[in-house]
């Protein structure tokens, strides 16, 4: 018999037994929309961590206070004030860390900002003017705060576009004065809506001088982070050993291992997140592919069934002429059919549930997310699934054709 | 030279472990001309079936030769016994054995599908044998929906569309009410004499079984007498 009527005549069976055909794709169904999902959101995440990255650019390092937390419960170690206004000098002398280009002081917090009966709560940076370029930031209207706002410590802010619409909605901010820590602050520039941003929304912020910030808002006189940025990719690590250097001869640090600060590059960053994620993303694929392999045993147990079901039917065809070959292609392309099938139905609703997804993670989660459809996992989803009915399916195709015709027909 | 050349033929079924082993066949010999119309008799139990199957390549005999177009049946290899079994041999069973969610049409392209013939004459052929046995009005139904007399008709329309040299009928009329057999006998026996098909028809019944030109019988897997029909019954001669 050749392939196209084998094909035909498996499908017509499959088409008289719909029901059922669809229950015993329902394990491939359900596996492949898991391996899709888990690959989608898994590419998602990557692609969103690698942008970040990109955005703060690979040859950023940041200086973080305290010891390299060793584990959860180190976390309180991030906590100290070990950064201060002489690091930062001495960080930003040529002569100490020659490959610098840029140094910038960051502090943080979170802060209620209030104007008129609006309220907001938003976190509150305080960098140097020279945040501009190290992140990137573009002011839609007005301006950005100088050196000399810096020095004057002046009660200047730039807002992000959410903490502009939640406070002003449609009416021009520039100009207006906002109140955060029941100090009067006078709104110098509007940044564009960007999402977030290496970890920093900027949507949700305010950003005033860091000595403003330090005194009036947070009342303290050290540093969250120094962000250094290195003149290329390759000084990267010969700034870092400088920073080190640097930051050991002020903090009179002799042994490395007592350091009271650590230094972060966002190339490690992007190892470590990156790591993480394909680790995380793998395992929950294995499990996902798990669901497969039960799926593809639930359909050797209906094809089996099928072939017990069907002996007269498989009697009756080798005594019209059928060859044992013919009833294993017929048994086979079912069983590669049903688990296809099972495959394409799986991958669309794969794509739906991760495009879903990407749009809850970008409305409730506030994240840069972009949907990506993960082409190859459909590929090789499709391909996994045919193989699977053709590896499940071929015992009981086997069965079907090693039956002997007179035994078949008298089956009863 | 006869198209069916059988020599003591035996058939044993092995027991399961412990059981004693049958014996259906015990030495049976028959020859069957191209173009004969024979009846197998017997009870049951007799070894008429295995027989059958033997003759029809569904079964293999235990002991003895046979020879089928000249050909002994132990030098075809599978491949060879379905090609047999698709060109040269048409099967008419008691329970017709059509697949109910296929329509008439469907089940009579089935050994067409099986065959190397050109796809492109499929519809003729069928169309053809569908006519033979008078079911032009019901090509396009399913088989589940024809009445007894009718998914017989099918059935003989699907033996015969490969215009094979014999057609084994299995107790054809078995199922059927007398009517509903009378006309499969009138086709069975138009094909053998205005088409020069040679049927082996196996049946319980003498007055079925005498429609035929010859007569076996067989008892306990022997056979008992081998006879010409003295005076042959026409199937048309009473339904009209």
């Amino acid at each position: 018999m050749k392939i196209k009527h084998s094909l035909k005549t498996a499908i017509s069976c499959l088409r008289s037994h719909k029901s059922r055909s669809l229950l015993t794709i329902l394990g491939v169904v359900i596996g492949i929309t898991s391996i899709i999902l888990i690959m989608s959101i898994g590419q998602g995440a990557e692609d969103l961590i690698l942008g970040e990255i990109q955005g703060l650019g690979s040859r950023t390092i940041a200086v973080i206070p305290g010891r390299e937390p060793s584990g959860p419960s180190d976390i309180a170690q991030l906590l100290t004030t070990s950064l201060t206004e002489r690091d930062f000098q001495a960080i930003n002398r040529k002569e100490n860390v020659p490959t610098a280009k840029d140094v910038m002081p960051i502090v943080f917090g979170t802060a209620t900002a209030s104007f008129e009966n609006d309220t907001f709560n938003l976190t509150i940076m305080g960098p140097t003017e020279r945040a501009l370029e190290m992140f990137n930031i573009e002011v839609e209207e007005g301006a950005f705060f100088t050196e000399d706002d810096i020095r004057s410590k002046a009660d200047v802010v730039v807002i992000g576009s959410k903490v502009k619409d939640e406070l002003f909605g449609a009416s021009n901010a520039v100009g207006q004065k906002i109140k955060i820590k029941n100090k009067s602050f006078k709104v110098i520039g509007v940044m564009p809506q960007k999402g977030q941003i290496s970890f920093f929304n900027f949507d949700e912020m305010a950003l005033s001088p860091y000595s403003t910030v330090q005194q009036y808002i947070l009342g303290i006189k050290y540093f969250n982070r120094f962000i250094v940025e290195a003149e290329s990719d390759e000084t990267v690590d010969r700034t870092v050993e400088d920073v080190k250097r640097t930051l050991r001869e002020v903090h009179q640090i002799d042994d490395p291992s007592k350091d009271d600060f650590f230094v972060q590059t966002q190339a490690e960053i992007a190892n470590t997140l990156g790591t993480i994620t394909s680790v995380l993303t793998l395992l929950l694929t294995s499990i996902a592919a798990i669901s497969l392999v039960v799926g593809g045993i639930g359909i050797m147990n209906i094809m089996l069934v099928a072939v017990t079901e069907r002996t007269r039917e498989i009697g009756l065809r080798k005594a019209l002429g059928a060859r044992g070959k013919d009833i294993l292609t017929q048994f086979l392309l079912e069983a590669v059919i049903l688990t296809a099938i099972g495959g394409l139905i799986g991958i669309f609703f794969g794509a739906i549930l991760s495009f879903g997804a990407s749009i809850a993670i970008k409305q409730f989660v506030g994240l840069n997310w972009h949907f990506t459809f993960p082409f190859f996992a459909a590929f090789i989803g499709l391909f996994v699934s045919a193989v699977i009915g053709l590896i499940f399916g071929l015992y009981p195709a086997k069965q079907a054709s090693l039956k002997s015709p007179i035994e078949a027909l008298r089956y009863e | 030279m006869p198209i069916i050349e059988a020599k003591n033929l035996e058939k044993t079924y092995e027991g399961e472990a412990g059981a004693a082993s049958t014996q259906a066949l015990k030495g049976a010999t028959l020859n069957i001309e191209e173009g004969e119309f024979v009846a197998i008799m017997g009870p049951s139990g007799s070894g008429k079936s295995t027989l059958l199957h033997i003759l029809g390549f569904l079964d293999k005999q235990s002991g003895g030769t046979y020879k089928f177009n000249g050909k002994v049946i132990d030098e075809f290899d599978d491949e060879e016994l379905a090609k047999v079994r698709n060109a040269e041999m048409g099967f008419v069973f008691q329970a017709f054995n059509l697949l109910p969610k296929a329509t008439v049409l469907e089940n009579i392209r089935l050994p067409l599908m099986y065959s190397g013939v050109d796809e492109k004459t499929w519809n003729t052929l069928a169309d053809e044998a569908i006519e033979a046995v008078g079911l032009s009005n019901r090509t396009h139904h399913l088989a589940s929906q024809l009445s007894g007399g009718e998914k017989q008709r099918a059935a003989i329309a699907r033996a015969l569309v490969m215009k094979p040299k014999v057609i084994f009928a299995d107790e054809p009329t078995g199922n059927l009410d007398s009517k509903s057999g009378q006309s499969v006998m009138k086709i069975i026996q138009d094909l053998n004499e205005n088409h020069g098909h040679t049927i082996v028809l196996i049946t319980h019944e003498t007055y079925t079984a005498e429609h035929a030109q010859r007569i076996i019988k067989l008892k306990d897997g022997a056979i008992e007498s081998d006879e010409k029909v003295g005076h042959r019954h026409k199937a048309d001669e009473y339904i009209k």
